[in-house]
């Protein structure tokens, strides 16, 4: 078998493409990563600490990060991919990758929280998404517009998902454990501060959620209010108004907090367009692309030759990710009859 | 005065920024495990009184929560402290506590 018979177009250098391209190479192959930013890592290079445990993100980038350098597998950082297909791809600029099969890796974008122009982000100062606490708790210091420590935080769950208004109706699945995550981190940060999680419904699908929500109720006191927040407005002193109704008790309710987070959700890849047009592929109703099929078929696309891996499916956790790197791999070694 | 049949009507809106919460903290340092209620509703469903009338037990310490106690002291008199709540609860709160928690926090409101 020749060299270029064994290569793997790994498109996205985030979590599921580097675990795909480790376990290739373990299997022979000669994986080869284009990712678009400077660095490897994907979102997770922007995330502090991961639910449901708080390890730090980077205890699971360095050493995915570390063991790609040390397998030696070719990385072209700084180029967008243009067009898949099953024996190559085309990046920006016109260069081809010639390779045996591809494994698109390349995951989701964040909602972008200026489309809920009622939420008033980047409209009012106090206004934040959970991708802004992630980055100030990494810079180490979190404060209000003013430069306070927050005393009063409210956080919203389901900004952009299950919303007809945006044209999600799919659930992010994982921002009920971020909102729940990062309301303890407040808490710790600041335990004198109230927190307060205004949700639709609270979706713990993970081992050891369900347990943490429980945690953030009975040892946190981060109060949960059952009803979606229907407008925010600052007020003269820089705080933010927001109304919503406490369905639970079927009433109005509005209080000021000094800082509102977002919880934003996932959307399908801004990229997953071209990728269906030039490979072949199907993007899902909900923006993701199509696998083959939910169960056998998860990490294969409808074309042979293409895989996928990762959050470019669905939204998924890290461990989700992790894990559908390996199935990917396996997968494209049985195609490849490594 | 001649009376036209026009009234004010009070705001219905909870404010978070004005409710006194004090009484409230005193129920919750009393029967903590109230934080976690899910609002499933298995008490209301059990209720003797919530059967038999209006009351509502999973609205009433929803209310107290929030900071509302207006027509929570007068609803909890139709509470017979019979404890079934309890039973069902699958948070494992002491909802009998509660009640009683209520009734007594709030008799000096």
């Amino acid at each position: 078998m020749e060299n270029k018979d064994k290569r793997v177009i790994v498109v996205g250098g985030g979590v599921a493409g580097m675990q795909t391209a480790l376990l290739l190479r373990e299997r022979g192959a000669e994986p080869i990563i284009v990712e678009r930013e400077e660095r490897l890592g994907g979102k997770l290079a922007g995330w502090h600490k991961l639910f449901p445990t708080f390890t730090p993100a980077g205890e699971v980038l360095e050493p995915l990060r570390g063991r790609v350098a040390e397998a030696g597998i070719e990385v072209r950082t700084g180029r967008t991919v243009e067009e898949v297909t099953p024996t190559g791809v085309v990046l920006n600029g016109g260069e081809r990758l010639d390779g045996a099969a591809t494994v698109v890796c390349s995951g989701f974008e964040v909602f972008n929280a200026r489309i809920k122009e009622e939420y008033g982000y980047g409209i009012y100062d106090n206004v934040f998404t959970t991708v802004d606490i992630e980055r100030m708790m990494n810079e180490g210091r979190v404060r209000t517009a003013q430069g306070n420590e927050p005393r009063r935080i409210a956080f919203l769950h389901c900004v952009g998902s299950r919303d007809e208004k945006v044209g999600a109706h799919h659930c992010s699945k994982v921002c009920c454990i971020t909102g729940v995550k990062q309301a303890i981190e407040m808490k710790e940060l600041f335990p004198t501060a109230e927190v307060y999680n205004f949700y639709m419904d609270i979706r713990m699908f993970g081992p050891g959620y369900e347990e943490l929500y429980r945690k953030a109720q009975l040892d946190y006191r981060i109060n949960f209010i059952r009803g979606r927040i229907s407008e925010a407005s600052q007020t003269i002193d820089g705080w933010v108004q927001i109304k919503a109704e406490d369905t639970l008790i079927g009433r109005p309710l509005r209080m000021s907090v000094d800082m509102l987070v977002l919880i934003v959700g996932m959307k399908g890849g801004a990229s997953n367009g071209a990728f269906a047009r030039s490979g072949g592929l199907t993007v899902a109703p909900n923006g993701f692309m199509q696998p083959r099929d939910a169960f056998f078929g998860n990490v294969a696309s409808e074309r042979d030759g293409i895989f996928y891996a990762g959050a470019v499916t669905a939204p998924k956790n890290i461990g989700e990710c992790l894990n559908e790197g390996a199935a990917a791999a396996e997968r494209v070694a049985a195609y490849l009859k490594l | 005065m001649p009376q036209f049949g026009f009234s004010i009507s009070q705001p219905r809106a909870v404010n978070l920024d004005t409710n006194d919460t004090v009484p409230a903290e005193r129920i919750l340092q009393e029967v903590p495990e109230l934080q976690c209620c899910i609002a499933c509703g298995s008490c209301t469903a059990t209720c003797t009184a919530g059967n038999l009338t209006s009351f509502n037990f999973r609205r009433m310490h929803t209310l107290v929560r929030r900071g509302e106690y207006r027509e929570v002291y007068e609803q909890l008199e139709k509470c017979m402290l019979c404890g079934k709540c309890r039973l069902v609860c699958p948070r494992g709160i002491n909802t009998r506590a509660v009640a009683l928690k209520i009734k007594k926090t709030l008799c000096d409101y």
